[in-house]
């Protein structure tokens, strides 16, 4: 299986690449270049208005890519939306939804594990409609209390709940279909950020029911460039477009306009073909591979990596002591080096792992820490790979001892 | 012995000198890496034209510490018209390791902090005639 990935067989100084990186983002199997690369050699025409053969069969990728995806979350395709990235997907919620829904005395309620994609668009929300943004706390074993959740929804205010699906930091698995349901009964909308839990979970759409589910393209074996919003088909409805120019409109005269119909209303302009024809590529290795089967060989992977890290002189480990609880990353400090000096020891060895705060500031400021040091697994990763973190780490010491 | 993780570079990060509070100073300044989050503090004390003492505060990496403490030994006795005109130069020099593009502002973040408090710059230092 490493064999579909060609980066991984790369040599690095002499060494085998070791990538630990892929919260960050993933590598891509060959079929997801392939099928970006037939398509610019086959097939590259504009879409949704060429009547030519070829334009025919960039609209039967693109919209094909879009079908699967929806199929695969199991979600309604016309309310399934290509944005540029999570942040583009919120962004497009912050703008059209929240700034013509949110009202003085509003709340919306997010936490501190969000990503800074999840916090700064309802930081400018919120100030725009005089609504209130409000915080989840982290528990100090790296989860959310439902109770905090319920007492924050029976304050009455919370017009929106905005809570990540998996911690890029912590690895924190959120029970997100109980969420979005104590969401409803407290008539608050929910979006739920899908970034890291798309990639490595079985994410069934229909069970969560949440109002808005971003996730994006290059974390899930896909290439960068694009991003998914599904979202609430009545909410779509109501909701004014985001950006405005091509492809959004049904008419155009000179002092306005009418909408296209969902889900292109929300889609302006030349939309990124080539990506979301890889993104759907992505999206059927995955689904060959079989998501329980990920999950499963990253549950494994992470329960590996958390006890040989546990074992380690000097390593202190943030977020939910088990692998039941948690994603494929793990983040940890080494005491007396800083995670930069850790990330930059550890890449003589060809191990890459990111140290930052990883957008996530406010849950450094919880964890007390100004960064971390982070290693993550795709479903290429193998137990190899974090004996070879475990090494790297421990020559790291022996430079700072020395 | 590795190129970048120098003894010295260690001893430094590990021992970092003149780090500390002058609650009574002419000159102060704090600065944030955004790469890291990492935060440096300075004050300064001015006596005949000159920088009569000095200390860091805050946290970082080694390379970050160590530029501080290091060129913290330099500043201290130095004329402030020659303090205030260092550049990015100055300070690779002294640390004397090779820097990648990726650690850069860690190795500047002290001289950054500094200008910034003697001058009101608090722009990254340029590379010389830059």
């Amino acid at each position: 299986m490493r064999a579909d990935f060609p980066i991984l067989g790369r040599e690095l100084e002499g060494g085998r690449l070791v990538y630990l990186d892929s919260s960050s983002t993933s590598q891509k199997p060959a079929a997801v270049l392939e099928a970006m690369d037939d398509y610019y050699r086959n097939h590259n025409a504009n879409i949704h208005r060429g009547v030519y053969k070829l334009a025919q069969e960039a609209d039967a990728l693109f919209e094909g890519a879009r079908e699967r995806i929806a199929a695969f979350l199991r979600w309604p395709v016309a309310s399934t939306i290509f944005t540029a990235n999570v942040t583009a997907a919120i962004n497009l919620v912050a703008y059209a939804w929240a700034r013509t829904n949110l009202r003085p005395g509003d709340a919306v309620l997010i936490s501190e594990m969000e990503h800074h994609s999840n916090i700064v668009p309802w930081q400018l929300a919120t100030a725009a409609t005089g609504a209130q943004l409000r915080y989840l706390e982290v528990s100090p074993d790296g989860t959310l209390s439902l109770e905090q959740l319920d007492a924050e929804l029976a304050r009455g205010d919370v017009a929106l709940v905005a809570l990540t699906h998996v911690s890029n930091v912590l690895g924190t698995i959120n029970p997100v279909a109980e969420i979005v349901r104590r969401a409803h009964e407290a008539g608050a909308l929910a979006l739920i950020d899908g970034a890291q839990a798309v990639p490595q979970l079985e994410v069934d759409l229909a069970a969560i029911d949440a109002d808005f589910y971003a996730w994006t393209g290059h974390k899930a074996l896909g290439p960068t460039g694009v991003g998914v919003l599904h979202a609430r088909a009545q909410l779509l409805e109501q909701m004014p477009p985001f950006l405005s120019g091509g492809d959004m409109i049904a008419t155009v005269e000179a002092q306005r306009s009418t909408w296209n119909e969902l889900p292109w209303k929300f889609e302006a302009g030349t939309s990124m073909i080539a990506e979301a024809v890889g993104l759907g590529a992505a999206i059927d290795y995955l689904d060959a591979l079989g998501m329980a089967n990920v999950r499963a060989h990253e549950h494994a992977l992470t329960a590996y990596a958390l006890a040989r890290l546990q074992a380690t002189d000097g390593v202190s480990l943030f977020g939910p002591p088990s692998a039941d609880q948690r994603g494929g990353v793990v983040s940890f400090a080494l005491a007396g080096i800083h995670p930069h000096d850790v990330a930059e020891l550890l890449s003589r060895s060809n191990v890459c792992i990111r140290a930052s705060h990883h957008c996530a500031q406010p849950l450094m400021r919880r964890l007390g820490v100004v960064a971390t040091a982070r290693a993550s697994f795709g479903p290429y990763n193998v137990a190899a790979d974090v004996d070879a973190l475990i090494e790297a780490i421990e020559r790291a010491q022996e430079v700072f001892e020395g | 012995m590795d190129d970048l993780y120098r003894d010295f570079i260690l001893e430094h990060y590990k021992r970092p000198r003149n780090f500390g509070e002058l609650p009574a100073h002419d000159h102060d300044a704090h600065e944030v890496n955004p790469l890291c989050g990492d935060e440096l503090g300075v004050q300064i004390v001015v006596a005949d034209g000159r920088i009569a003492d000095l200390r860091f505060q805050g946290h970082g990496c080694a390379i970050s510490q160590a530029a501080a403490s290091m060129a913290s030994e330099e500043l201290i006795g130095m004329q402030l018209d020659e303090a205030a005109t260092l550049d990015a130069g100055w300070m690779l020099d002294l640390l004397g390791i090779p820097i990648s593009a990726t650690r850069r502002k860690c190795a500047l973040l002290s001289l950054k902090v500094v200008r910034h408090a003697l001058t009101g710059d608090g722009s990254w230092p340029g590379e010389p005639d830059s």
